[in-house]
């Protein structure tokens, strides 16, 4: 019993010694600056693993923003200059939330562009559809006006 | 005939989603372009590796020249390695940005394996390459005479990607540059 409990702390202890491996942590002098090393470091993205932001990236250059991302708010750098700091390096791919302009300009274009085509269609299939309808009632020509009394007629006499 | 034209609108469609997919088969999304493309190399100050001497961005200028990002905890860079002195030895101007390593284990690499490069940028803190927006080594840049970036490749420097991608793009550099 014993020996299973050591065998559970050494787990545990080894393993919160490989998670403070994996991932650094950094003290800020404000707790506000903390809220904005979260926001930014999930919204930019490493540049070597495409699809994680360089919070949830082990990759090295991932560290290493993290590290330019805490130092460049500790010497008080506004949002947009560290944006554009890593823009002006990374390109715009660095960021998860593209600018408007050039050609992130479809991609915040596409959304408006696509919901004005779904009503587009919505308003033209209803629209074709009431019109067969109202053609429906109304179309009956004399002919036809004539046909009908004549069937209703027969069927009366039948019964 | 509006109907008609009805009809092939699932067609249509499959049609430009097949050929949307199939363009996004050949493309590789962890190609980037630099965002240094058509700028100019940033300025840095940096000690030379093995020479008592601080290189900065006008040590490069002058001709137009390969920069290999390079270390010895990089894998690929050993394969790349052999090419670039091949490159070299046909009087390609390499220089190297010796990113984020031991000064003397990059000596000891240089020593062992040889050195296509004309000098090294002993840059130990990737500061440089950080303005650079290096992601991984091993990436190359291939400068003008000015010194401006032109290309950047992203992996390993082989037969297959000079011959093809950045030898056209030298050749057209150099005789431009040579032209009056």
């Amino acid at each position: 019993m014993t020996l299973l409990r050591l065998l559970l702390l050494a787990g545990l202890v080894l393993g919160a010694a490989r998670a403070l491996a994996l991932i650094e942590t950094y003290e800020f002098s404000k707790p506000e600056l903390e809220a904005r090393y979260q926001q930014l470091s999930e919204e930019l993205r490493c540049p070597k693993c495409q699809n994680q932001n360089i919070a949830d990236s082990n990759a090295p250059i991932a560290q290493d923003l993290r590290k330019l991302l805490h130092q460049q708010l500790e010497q008080g750098a506004s949002d947009e200059e560290i944006l554009d700091y890593m823009v002006a390096r990374y390109g715009e791919f660095v960021r998860y939330r593209p600018r408007f302009g050039g050609s992130a300009v479809a991609l915040w274009l596409a959304p408006v562009l696509l919901f004005i085509a779904g009503i587009a269609v919505v308003l033209l299939t209803l629209r074709s559809r009431a019109k067969t309808t109202a053609a429906g009632t109304a179309a009956l020509s004399a002919e036809e006006q004539a046909r009908l009394r004549a069937l209703l007629e027969k069927v009366e006499r039948d019964s | 005939m509006g109907h008609r034209l009805k009809l092939f609108l699932p067609l249509i469609l499959f049609t430009l989603l097949a050929i949307t997919l199939f363009r996004g088969l050949s493309l590789d999304p962890s190609e980037m372009p630099s965002a240094l493309i058509d700028r100019p190399l940033p300025a840095f100050s940096l000690p030379a590796l093995g020479q008592a001497r601080t290189l900065t961005e006008v040590d490069v200028l002058g001709q137009v020249a390969l920069l290999n990002v390079w270390a010895t905890w990089c894998v690929s860079c050993r394969v790349e390695h052999p090419y670039l002195k091949q490159l070299a030895d046909q009087g390609i101007p390499i220089f190297g940005i010796n990113y984020k390593d031991d000064d003397a284990a990059a000596q000891r690499w240089l020593d062992e394996l040889g050195n296509p490069y004309r000098f090294n940028i002993a840059d130990r803190e990737g500061s440089l390459g950080l303005d650079l927006g290096v992601y991984g080594a091993p990436e190359t840049y291939l400068l003008d005479a000015k010194g401006v970036v032109r290309y950047r490749h992203v992996g390993v420097v082989d037969e297959n990607v000079w011959r093809t991608v950045l030898e056209p793009l030298y050749r057209e550099l150099t005789t431009q540059g040579s032209a009056p």
